[in-house]
């Protein structure tokens, strides 16, 4: 079975016979893959009832819940070692808010996001004034999801101001390649997406 | 009347009756020395007895869950959108059993059946029969049929709450829990409902306490009247509008008391034709098993500590517009499984038909009892090949 490949390098970094959360787990893709590679067990969260058939389908434990309504009542304190958000979190109504949230549950996660700070993103917006439309961002501005984009430095100076520690970050292109020598220099010029390890300090 | 079965149909089907003499001591104290209890199977019963799956049934449900008993019923069975070849509940894989619970009407002990031994009916002198109590009996059925452990338990409303009983009363007998538009206990609106309704049947004068059988008669305007309350619960305010809205059955007002709108002509058809069908004792007695349903309360009112007993896995399914057990209730069953580290999947449906949801084969929801129903028949495989 082939991974895409945010979710190949995510699997890497966590550790076999974990448990997991996935917040926004899609078609539960990630979660099996690491149960039948890595023996790991867990939930995921999803909102759209035909991902959630396909959750069931592939016998990946999915509740359904709305995200912006936060996961407190579910989850008690450290009940994971890791949650996972994939390409989620710029879709969230208070997303500060759910990182709270997500690093009380479990003392490590792993997110990831669009880059606003991608240089196609920075021309489209600098010079042709008009909000950017790329890969990883496809939907214009009145009918994208994403209502809190950020670039990598938004991100960490989140991560700052509410005492998150950065273990690893990585960025990567739209097919999720994995990054050329530009995106180890300038990763918030030539990142398309970021994928964050992050813990509580 | 069906011209010919449909294929996706179990078909004609005859119930069974099963005797018991072994007494059976219920929660109320009192001992039924002797009982019968109907039931109906769909499917076959695998070599090793593995594909077992019960049904247990709502307030005014019984054992014909699926089919027809003959060719000139106009209905088939109250949840033919779920039992069949080919539905998720699929009889080329599971052998189904349903049966009617004590206190019933519909053949099993209950009110209308005569006390043994004597040629009264029970009437009112029938005990109080609680949740637990019922899944009392269904286990001493499953003796009797020779099953170890069933490969699912699957219930709606108040069969949810069996199912959650099961889970936590015999953990060990069951793989998976189906738990549909129910609820942890019930809340005091719950309560209040089911209140009017026992009032509406007491206070009929054909109701003479309850012996009301003795006499020839029935409180018939006191069984509709409950019917009636009990059918707006199962709506949604979305689902009447859609269906009646404020239309007129004569096309003009009447300036009277009888039926103007088509909304009161329907309830009052629901409310009479469930008068032949239905005993008012046995309603009365299914509204307090409702009420008194509350599993946690044996375990500190700790619905995490009830179901760290449980073994099963669980689907739990709730439907957006169910505002008699809302889907705040199955978050709640939801939740206290997640604490209590239980293997669990939880889908709200969007729906517009309220309570009454869980009886109609929903495009989504199908699929999700689908999905999850194949994966109890993988755990078949599974528990032959071990």
């Amino acid at each position: 079975m082939s991974l895409r490949a945010d979710l190949s390098l995510i699997s890497e970094w966590i550790k076999p016979g974990s448990r997991i959360l996935d917040l926004g787990c899609g078609d539960g893709t990630l979660l099996k893959y690491l149960r039948d590679t890595a023996n790991v067990s867990g939930f995921g969260i999803e909102i759209d009832q035909q991902d959630i058939v396909k959750c069931i389908e592939s016998d990946v434990n999915v509740i359904h819940a709305d995200l912006d309504e936060g996961i407190n009542n579910y989850f008690d304190a450290d009940s994971f070692d890791y949650v996972v958000m994939t390409q989620a979190l710029q879709a969230i109504r208070h997303p500060e808010e759910l990182l709270d949230e997500v690093l009380r549950v479990s003392s490590d996660a792993i997110i990831t996001f669009p880059n606003m700070g991608y240089w196609s993103g920075r021309l489209q917006l600098g010079l042709g004034g008009h909000m950017p439309v790329t890969k990883s961002l496809p939907n214009h501005w009145y009918n994208t999801p994403n209502i809190h984009l950020c670039t990598l430095k938004d991100f960490e100076n989140l991560c700052v101001e509410r005492s998150i520690r950065i273990i690893k970050r990585r960025v990567v292109d739209s097919r999720h390649k994995h990054g050329n020598w530009l995106m180890k220099i300038w990763p918030n010029l030539f990142g398309e997406i970021a994928i964050y390890h992050i813990t509580k300090k | 009347m069906p011209d010919s079965i449909p294929e996706n149909s179990v078909g004609l089907v005859t119930p069974e009756v099963h005797h018991f003499d072994e007494p059976l001591l219920l929660d109320c104290g009192k001992t039924l020395e002797q009982y019968d209890l109907i039931i109906e199977t769909y499917g076959e019963l695998n070599a090793d007895k593995s594909n077992a799956v019960l049904i247990c049934h709502a307030l005014s449900g019984d054992h014909h869950a699926a089919g027809y008993h003959t060719m000139d019923d106009r209905k088939p069975g109250w949840w033919e959108s779920a039992i069949g070849p080919g539905k998720p509940i699929d009889t080329n894989q599971f052998f189904v059993i349903c049966l009617n619970n004590l206190g019933g009407c519909k053949g099993s002990s209950g009110p209308t059946t005569k006390i043994p031994g004597s040629d009264r009916f029970y009437g009112p002198d029938f005990p109080i029969v609680t949740v637990k109590d019922w899944v009392r009996s269904q286990q001493r059925l499953m003796l009797r049929l020779g099953i170890a452990q069933w490969a699912a338990i699957i219930g709606g409303s108040l069969g949810g709450m069996q199912v959650l009983q099961w889970t936590i009363d015999f953990p060990s007998l069951l793989r998976h829990a189906i738990v549909i538009a129910a609820a942890p206990k019930l809340t005091a609106q719950n309560i209040a409902f089911n209140e009017v309704a026992r009032q509406a049947i007491m206070s009929d004068p054909e109701f003479h306490e309850g012996h009301y059988l003795e006499k020839n008669t029935k409180p018939k305007g006191g069984v509709m009247l409950a019917r009636m309350l009990g059918h707006i619960t199962y709506l949604s305010d979305d689902s009447m509008r859609e269906k009646f809205g404020r239309e007129l059955r004569e096309g003009k007002l009447n300036f009277g008391f009888d039926v103007d709108f088509q909304v009161e002509s329907y309830l009052r058809y629901q409310g009479k034709s469930f008068v032949d069908k239905f005993d008012a004792n046995t309603y009365l007695l299914m509204t307090k098993a409702l009420d008194y349903f509350d599993p946690a309360s044996e375990y500190n009112d700790n619905l995490v500590d009830a179901l760290k007993k449980a073994t099963a896995k669980f689907l739990v399914v709730s439907f957006t517009s169910d505002w008699r057990f809302a889907p705040e209730r199955s978050r709640e069953i939801s939740q206290a499984l997640v604490a209590a580290n239980r293997e669990i999947s939880y889908v709200e449906i969007t729906a517009h038909q309220g309570h009454d949801a869980f009886l109609i084969p929903i495009p989504e929801y199908m699929a999700a009892f689908d999905a999850y129903m194949n994966k109890v028949a993988r755990d078949i495989d599974e528990v032959k090949s071990s």
